[in-house]
Order: structure tokens, then sequence, then C-alpha cells
């Protein structure tokens, strides 16, 4: 267990049955009263962000949480589904718990995924990943309204903004940790 | 060896040195208005007991998390006026503003009142910000007597939801103080908070007209907290009571139930006093306009 003076940033808690990580803390302590911790604390599973403040001496039940080595293998009707490499067990991801991070996934991928009592609430993806991009309107020349950036649909069905000189069929490198487009990459 | 020389110790210098600068200017002060400059030791037998102040254990003794004690001794011998600089040890506290070593400037004056240690404060404020005007954090402050004053009651009743008494019959008193009244304390001036319920100063004297207050006042600026002081409690038999009450509050951790009997049994000697410990390194965050603790002091408990 830990207790009040173990809260940090980035500790992993149980609350209410769920993890929550710490994303922000701080001490407080009125001249001769008693210790306060605030806390900023994120729903690991939901994403729900909320307040906590404790007093000394409380304490605080450790998140189990476990990272493995998973494969992604393809999409189902509930959701996305990881073989661990190496016990082959299957887990089932959902889209609401990817997020964005569902776009950058390709056929056997290899990533970690974070697991609380045997469910995937996280997926840790390598950092930059390769997608064609599937839809683009040509560059009209003379249009410098938006720069020289433009919209661009890539296979998985993520947008985003990608310099003017790319077009339609172009294998492009994504950064997964900002969803930005970071270079084009040759077949 | 590292590659590269420390660069936050490095990014320190500054406000090293204009800390450097803040502590001479304070002893200059004090030694000016005719002050003893004493030393009392650091590893004690036993603290006062508080209930929410938790010591350093050192062997077999403690830290002191205040001069305090040995100085109202001091006191209680005949000193009339003494101030110390010195570390101060307060386990787990660690925070934005608060580090479990930290430097402590105390003085006392006898005779003397919390009246007393208000205007010494304003004195030693305006020889430290002689343009009298202060910037820290984007925000500035009038530095000029005379500062704020207001009780504590009525700072409940001006910023708070709720009064003090419903915040203590609730047992919210930090909450509702640290989120609705501390941030307003001296928010375009220094401001002096005083007038305590008894059991939040088990070291003042009670006001004697209002014998559930004691005379207790904490200086403010900015929403900090500086300093803290009271005229001081020299009925023995009643300082017993009240650190016997403390005792029985206080948390389990605490290993044994000690009273500091040499201060007891010289407390009987002390005359009418006043005493206040001001925080040395926030006094040194708001001259030098640091959002933390951290940078104005050489090193953190983490760089060691």
């Amino acid at each position: 267990m830990y207790s009040s003076s173990d809260l940090k940033k980035g500790l992993k808690i149980i609350l209410d049955g769920e993890p929550h990580v710490v994303e922000a803390f701080d001490f407080i302590k009125p001249g001769k009263g008693q210790a306060l911790y605030k806390c900023k604390l994120r729903n690991m599973i939901t994403g729900t962000r909320l307040d906590r403040t404790y007093r000394s001496g409380e304490s605080f039940e450790p998140a189990p949480l476990e990272e493995r080595d998973m494969q992604y293998l393809y999409q189902d009707e509930v959701g996305y589904v990881f073989m661990d490499t190496k016990t082959y067990e299957q887990i089932t991801l959902l889209e609401q718990t990817l997020g964005d991070d569902r776009y950058f996934l390709t056929d056997n991928m290899d990533v970690k995924v974070l697991v609380f009592n045997e469910l995937g609430i996280g997926v840790t993806l390598p950092n930059f990943v390769n997608l064609k991009v599937t839809q683009s309107d040509p560059w009209v020349k003379g249009d410098t309204a938006a720069g020289n950036n433009k919209p661009a649909t890539v296979e998985t069905g993520y947008t985003l903004q990608v310099p003017s000189f790319v077009e339609e069929g172009t294998l492009i490198q994504i950064d997964t940790r900002t969803g930005e487009y970071v270079t084009r990459v040759k077949e | 060896m590292p590659a590269r020389p420390n660069a936050i110790l490095a990014a320190r210098r500054d406000n090293l040195h204009k800390r450097a600068r803040i502590i001479q200017q304070i002893r200059a002060f004090f030694t000016q208005c005719a002050y003893l400059e004493v030393e009392t030791p650091h590893r004690i037998p036993c603290n006062a007991p508080e209930e929410y102040i938790l010591p350093q254990e050192s062997g077999t003794a403690y830290l002191h998390t205040s001069p305090e004690l040995c100085m109202k001794r001091l006191l209680a011998a005949g000193y009339t006026h003494i101030f110390q600089l010195c570390r101060c040890w307060r386990k787990d506290e660690r925070g934005r503003k608060h580090l479990p070593e930290f430097t402590m400037l105390e003085w006392y004056c006898s005779p003397g009142n919390y009246l007393d240690l208000m205007c010494t404060c304003e004195e030693l404020f305006c020889a430290l910000v002689p343009e009298e005007t202060l910037v820290w954090q984007g925000t500035t402050f009038q530095v000029k007597s005379p500062f704020e004053r207001i009780t504590l009651s009525q700072a409940f009743t001006r910023y708070a939801p709720i009064s003090l008494q419903e915040a203590m019959q609730d047992d919210i008193f930090e909450e509702v103080y640290t989120d609705h009244v501390e941030p307003q304390l001296g928010t375009d001036r220094p401001t002096f908070v005083y007038d305590y319920p008894t059991d939040m100063a088990a070291l003042a004297r009670c006001r004697p007209d209002a014998p559930h207050l004691a005379e207790r006042v904490e200086l403010y600026l900015g929403g900090l907290e500086l300093a803290n002081g009271f005229s001081e409690l020299v009925d023995p038999i009643e300082q017993r009571q009240r650190f016997y009450a403390a005792l029985k509050c206080m948390q389990p951790e605490f290993p044994e139930r000690m009273m500091p009997e040499p201060f007891l049994s010289e407390l009987r000697h002390m005359p009418p006093s006043a005493g206040i410990a001001l925080g040395v390194d926030r006094l040194v965050m708001l001259l030098t306009d640091a959002a933390t603790i951290d940078a104005v002091v050489a090193f953190t408990p983490e760089e060691l």
C-alpha cells in the first residue's frame, strides 16, 4: 500500500476499483495546520479526470498494471485483437480505449499493451509508422490560404496535414506520439 | 565524471547571490536594532509537541523543528532581544513551497506582544525592499507600512463560503483555508492575519478579553505564508496542558510522548515576550521572483 506521503506525479493507484494515474501533484501545509496532498488524477480506463485532496495517513492501493509485448492481429466487430508474443494469449482492445492510436496500427505491428486485471487499457506504439495516402486533393497553384499544407487521408482512415507535394499513393511516415507528418518514405 | 558541469546548480547562481545578500541584510537589521544573534543546538532531546509538525529523528534525539524552546529558555534567563538564523527540519514536508530542511529566522523580544512583532516585520520588510514595490510572479506588491491587518475570522467571512467556526466544526479548516482564504491573503500588499483559535496556537497566550482566541499572527504576501508569531504563553501550567492536548491528538507514528521538561520548568521565569519565525527560503523566493523553493537553495533533497 502507498500512503499520502508517497503521492507524486506518475503514481498509479486504485480508486473506486479502477486504475488512476496522478497527473499533477502539490503538497500544501498551512502554518501549524495539517498537510494536504492535492492531486489531479486520470482514470486510466475511461480517461475521466478528477481532483482529489488527501490528508496525511491515508492509504492507497497500488494499481496492478502490467506491460505485455504483443502483436496486432486484426480488427473484428468487438474491437482490435492483439496476441501475446510469448503465451499466444489474445486480448481485445476497444475503439474508445485506443482513441487515435487505432489509426496507427498495421498488421503484425509489435506493441506494448498495458493490462489491468486481464483488461487491456492502453497501448504503446512504435514512435513512427508508415502509412499510404489514399486521398488528398491535388495542390492548386496559387492557393496559399492554408500555407503549404493540405489535408490528406491515409489507408487507416486517419486525416492529417501534409505538405502540398504529397500525392495520393505516397507512403508517408507519421509520428504516433503527435499524430503529425514526418516525411515521405521511399518504397 | 559527468560530461558537463551541473546546469541546474549553475542556473541558481543569481538567486544564490541574492540569497546571501538578503541574509546579510537580515543580520545587519537585527544587529542595528540591538538584537543579539544566538546559536542554539540543532539536535535536541525533545521538540515542542505540536500536532502537525513531525520531527526528524537523529539517533536517540531529534533535529529541531524550530529553535523556539532553546531561545525561550534564553528569554527566561534574562536575555531580552535575540535572533537566530538556522536550519530546521520537518519530516515529510516537500512541495513547491516546502523543504524538509529549510532556513528559519526567529526573533524574540521582551517585553513585547504580537503587535510589536507586526511592527518589526514592517520595519524589516521596508529595509529589505527600500524601493517600496516588489514584483513576484507577475504581480506588483506595495511594501510599505502599515501592512493590512485582518483577523482569521474576518478573513473567512470575507473570502470563504463558510465561517471559520463552521469550517472547524466540519473538520475541513485546512481544505477551506487553502482553497479560498490563503490565495486571497496579501494580494497587493503584505497582510497580517491574527487572532487564531487557541487550539491552533499551542505556544501562544490567550487574549485576556477573549480566552478562546490566542494572540497568534501570520504574515502573508501573494498567498505565500512567510512568518508565524505569538505573544508567548508564559504560564507553565497552561503550557503543559496545551502540550498534553497536542500529544493526545498526535499521529501514531510519533514514537514517544515526551515533554520538554527543562523548558517547562524554566518557563515561569520568562517575562511577557513575543517571538516569531520567518521562512527565509520563501522570503528569498519573493525577493528573487522565484516560483518554487527549489530555485532559491543550492541543493534540494532530491539532488543529493
